[in-house]
């Protein structure tokens, strides 16, 4: 039955295309174009294929898509107050408008509270061929310093094949603070990978109550060996030193917390 | 001949309950029972089923697009210069289609939805009906979302209506082919997400090891800073790899060992068709040379070799004439060598074919990054072509760029180079014959030997980071105006390849001559590899007025947005003079003469043809 209306269609079409056709050219009245990039229009119904072009063009470079990262899912020893931490990101979007997403979380099993309990929501566009730039909130959940930041950041691959992320954060009482992070994927084997990574932590002031002072607050190194299993998830074990610094560091000893701290590591990374 | 089309009609149909039934499907039968590969269709009118099978490939079950249910769909076959009628039913719950990759139809039957037609809708019949002026080995493929990944292509051969130049004992058609047991969807987002997922062959802390104990510490180190410098990996020859693809000939996986009949002494006829969507393939016969008789279904001198690349959508027939009685391979490797298909040429049936071991990975080049060789000594932070100003660098027969750049754009070929003079990437050093396109010469004299009248450059651009491909920077998805062709002009259009991939760029509906010389027999194709840093050209002849799809076919780089449309407008047509004005090849009346500036870059900067007449579509 189908297959009689769309020849009988056809044949229609093709007559009128033609009935058409033929005053267009001697009339230069006729109010038929030919529209460059459009002339099938003279063959099937215009709005049919003004719809599927648009289909057409979403579809070849307009599309959507998402990516889900835990980049660092760890158990970490801290030297007899292990914690567990959660570092990971996603976003949504096309090539040019992305939702990035980013979220730290840790966990002291000791003291069974949140140490840390950050997500940030953050609109990201492309500046540059390797590089992102990224705009919007961060929110501190843990108790005793929830905070709310602006975030202005920039994300990308630096060259030698670095992956960079830095960003300022500015408190709603004005505080101004600063994040550098910088990992490296060094393969030993296609699938055996040795992860380096960095990160540091300034401040503009201190803010005691965040237990933060001013000027290189926190620095963190670690050294990370994953086997990508599948190129979707990878468990890894690993060292990680941490540090704080300056004031940062007096906050902590006179709170009687540790300044610095070696921990073992083991974890999964993951991405969706 | 009545009897015979009802009897294929019946065929058809047949074909179309076994998949239902889940049987073995035509092309599975063996070869001692006479298979030819792929289930045949003759005749001039055609019923085609487009929908889902289940299929099994290398012993694993899977599920297919198919055409008439089986993968891939059946060979459809006719007579130069016949009327044929095709009609095709989508049995899919989405739009189909079907492209007729090579030929030359009206471009309303072209089958690309969006550009020739709005596409076959779920349920629904649509009929082509076209006569081609045209002989020779081609190929059919879904032009719907990523659908010709799943299964939805098939060859596609016109008989001569006169005598075959090529005159064999048998023939043979290989469909070649790279099958995922996953969603093509799943496949391209995952590249979105990180391009490198199905990259194992990476240089690795222990490549570096060895590379400095053969070249010295010192230039391995400046090798990989000059890599690092530029974010760019050496061994980016493939995104979608073995790692995710089963290779097929004719269906088939090497567990499934494929097999051509021969009689020693018999001179076999090989259609090679590249129906991969995202694999170039290397493709030889070790211990038999092959004599190249055509290329993309048009006739060419003959050119014997030993093995030849062929990219996505390219085809080649071969002829090869087997002395001894044994069995050959007949090996489809990809190009960045990490897997390949193998099947079979044997007297008889029941023979293996010893597969050859996979070659080295094959490492990219300063060529690749379309640069000069020669440049040992040179300062590679000046590589850093997002910022770079290149007119500082006077003197300098330095390529022009004046295409879009910004983030879609992760590097431009500073000196492309004309590479059609080389065999493609990995097999410039093989030790036999390797087939370069400089080696084809048309059979027959160029049917138009004007100069070109106009010239124009595309680019091909990309970032492999963010996985985004596109011509001149623009993605398809941000192209506003499609290339302006006018009737009966001839052009020469320049490709330059500013990516370190290999793209198979396919231009619908004409046929282009591929300048490898100034000669009339320059060699006539529908698709071509441009190889990294190449810049080639082509001179064409719009002399198929339509919309004509123009793009990469590597599927997830058509997908990703490397694409465009090119209309070749009606001759005698009288355009408006608008905010075009500025064209340099302004075609305001009705006489479509030489070009006043065959501009270096005529960036198809169309016109508004709001006010014309309609031109004659034949």
């Amino acid at each position: 039955m189908s297959d009689i209306r769309s020849i009988v269609l056809g044949i229609a079409a093709t007559v009128a295309a033609a009935a058409t056709l033929a005053p267009a050219r001697l009339n230069a009245q006729e109010p038929r174009a030919v529209e460059p990039g459009a002339q099938a229009a003279a063959y099937y119904d215009p709005a049919a294929l003004a719809a599927s072009r648009r289909a057409l063009q979403r579809e070849h470079g307009g599309q959507t898509s998402y990516f889900l990262l835990a980049d660092r899912l760890e158990y970490q020893s801290n030297e007899g107050a292990p914690t567990l931490l959660f570092d990971g990101q996603g976003w949504w979007g096309t090539d040019r408008n992305k939702l990035r997403v980013k979220s730290e979380i840790e966990y002291d099993f000791s003291a069974d509270r949140f140490e840390e309990a950050e997500l940030q929501a953050l609109w990201s566009r492309p500046i540059s061929r390797y590089f992102d730039v990224q705009a919007g909130v961060r929110h501190d959940f843990q108790d005793g310093a929830e905070r709310t930041f602006g975030v202005l950041g920039v994300q990308g691959l630096a060259p030698y094949w670095f992956e960079l992320d830095a960003a300022i954060f500015v408190s709603g009482d004005g505080d101004v603070a600063a994040r550098i992070e910088a990992e490296y994927d060094l393969l030993i084997t296609q699938r055996l990978i040795v992860q380096p990574r960095a990160e540091l932590n300034f401040a503009v002031q201190s803010v005691e109550d965040a237990g933060i002072g001013g000027g290189l607050s926190t620095a963190e190194i670690g050294l990370r060996l994953r086997y990508e299993i599948d190129r979707q998830f990878a468990p890894y074990i690993g060292a990680n030193w941490a540090r704080s610094f300056g004031e940062t560091a007096d906050f902590a000893r006179a709170d009687g917390d540790e300044v610095g701290a070696v921990s073992l590591v083991a974890g999964v990374r993951l991405w969706f | 001949m009545v009897s015979r089309r009802t009897l294929l009609k019946s065929a058809a149909g047949a074909g179309v309950v076994s998949a239902a039934a889940s049987l073995l499907p035509a092309w599975a039968r063996s070869a001692s029972a006479g298979n030819k590969g792929i289930f045949e269709l003759a005749g001039s009118s055609f019923d085609l089923t487009v929908g889902h099978s289940a299929v099994e490939i290398g012993g694993r079950a899977g599920h297919a697009i198919t055409v008439n249910g089986t993968l891939p769909g059946p060979l459809i076959r006719f007579r130069e210069g016949e009327t044929v009628t095709l009609r095709v039913r989508n049995m899919l719950d989405e739009d189909t289609s079907i492209h007729w990759h090579g030929l030359l139809v009206p471009f309303h039957m072209d089958g690309v939805p969006g550009v020739s037609f709005p596409g076959i809708k779920a349920g629904e019949t649509f009929t082509y009906e076209f006569a081609v002026p045209q002989s020779g080995t081609y190929w059919y493929h879904s032009h719907s979302g990523l659908q010709e990944q799943a299964g939805h292509y098939g060859p596609l051969i016109i008989d001569p209506a006169g005598a075959d130049p090529i005159k064999s004992d048998r023939d043979y058609v290989l469909v070649l082919s790279d099958w995922s047991f996953e969603h093509p969807h799943k496949v391209f987002a995952r590249l979105k997400k990180n391009s490198e997922v199905y990259n194992f062959q990476q240089r690795t802390a222990i490549d570096f090891v060895k590379d400095a104990r053969r070249n010295g510490l010192k230039s391995t180190i400046a090798d990989r800073a000059m890599w690092g410098q530029m974010r760019m990996s050496a061994t980016d020859i493939s995104d979608a790899t073995a790692a995710i693809y089963t290779y097929l000939i004719n269906g088939h996986a090497t567990a499934d060992n494929w097999t051509a009949i021969f009689n020693p002494g018999e001179r076999v006829r090989l259609r090679i068709i590249n129906a991969s969507a995202m694999t170039i393939f290397n493709f030889r016969i070790p211990g038999l040379p092959m004599t190249v008789v055509a290329a993309d279904g048009l006739a060419v001198q003959p050119v014997e070799t030993d093995e030849f690349q062929i990219g996505v959508a390219e085809t080649y027939d071969v002829l090869v004439a087997p002395e001894r009685l044994r069995a050959f391979a007949l090996v489809a490797e990809a190009i960045d060598r990490y897997g390949q298909v193998v099947a079979t040429l044997a007297p008889e049936a029941g023979l293996v074919a010893t597969a050859p071991l996979l070659r080295a990975r094959p490492i990219l080049t300063h060529r690749d990054m379309g640069m000069a060789m020669d440049h040992g000594g040179m300062d590679h932070g000046a590589m850093d072509h997002g910022s770079m100003d290149h007119a500082a660098m006077a003197g300098d027969p330095v390529q022009q760029h004046d295409h879009k750049r910004g983030a879609g754009v992760d590097m431009v070929a500073m000196e492309p180079a004309n590479r059609l003079d080389e065999p493609g990437l990995g097999l410039e050093s093989v030790p036999h014959r390797a087939l370069r396109y400089a080696q084809l010469r048309s059979l027959t004299r160029n049917p138009d030997l004007r100069k070109p009248e106009r010239e124009m450059e595309i680019h091909l651009t990309g970032n492999m980071e963010r996985y985004m491909w596109s011509f001149d920077g623009v993605k398809f998805s941000a192209v506003e105006k499609p290339i302006i062709f006018h009737e009966g002009e001839r052009l020469r259009v320049t490709l330059v390849n500013d990516t370190m991939m290999t793209h198979p760029i396919h231009l619908h509906g004409m046929f282009f001559d591929l300048v490898v010389d100034e000669s009339d027999f320059k060699p006539r194709k529908h698709t071509v590899n441009v190889k990294p840093g190449d810049k080639l050209s082509f001179d064409v002849t719009a002399d198929h007025v339509g919309d004509w799809a123009f793009h990469c076919h590597l599927l997830f780089h058509m997908h990703a947005g490397m694409m465009q449309v090119v209309s070749v407008m009606p001759r005698g047509v009288a355009a408006a003079p608008t905010d075009a004005g500025a064209d340099a090849a302004g075609h305001d009346g009705m006489d479509h003469g030489p070009a006043p500036k065959p501009a270096q870059k005529a960036k198809a900067k169309p016109m508004d043809h709001g006010a014309m007449g309609h031109g004659d579509h034949r």
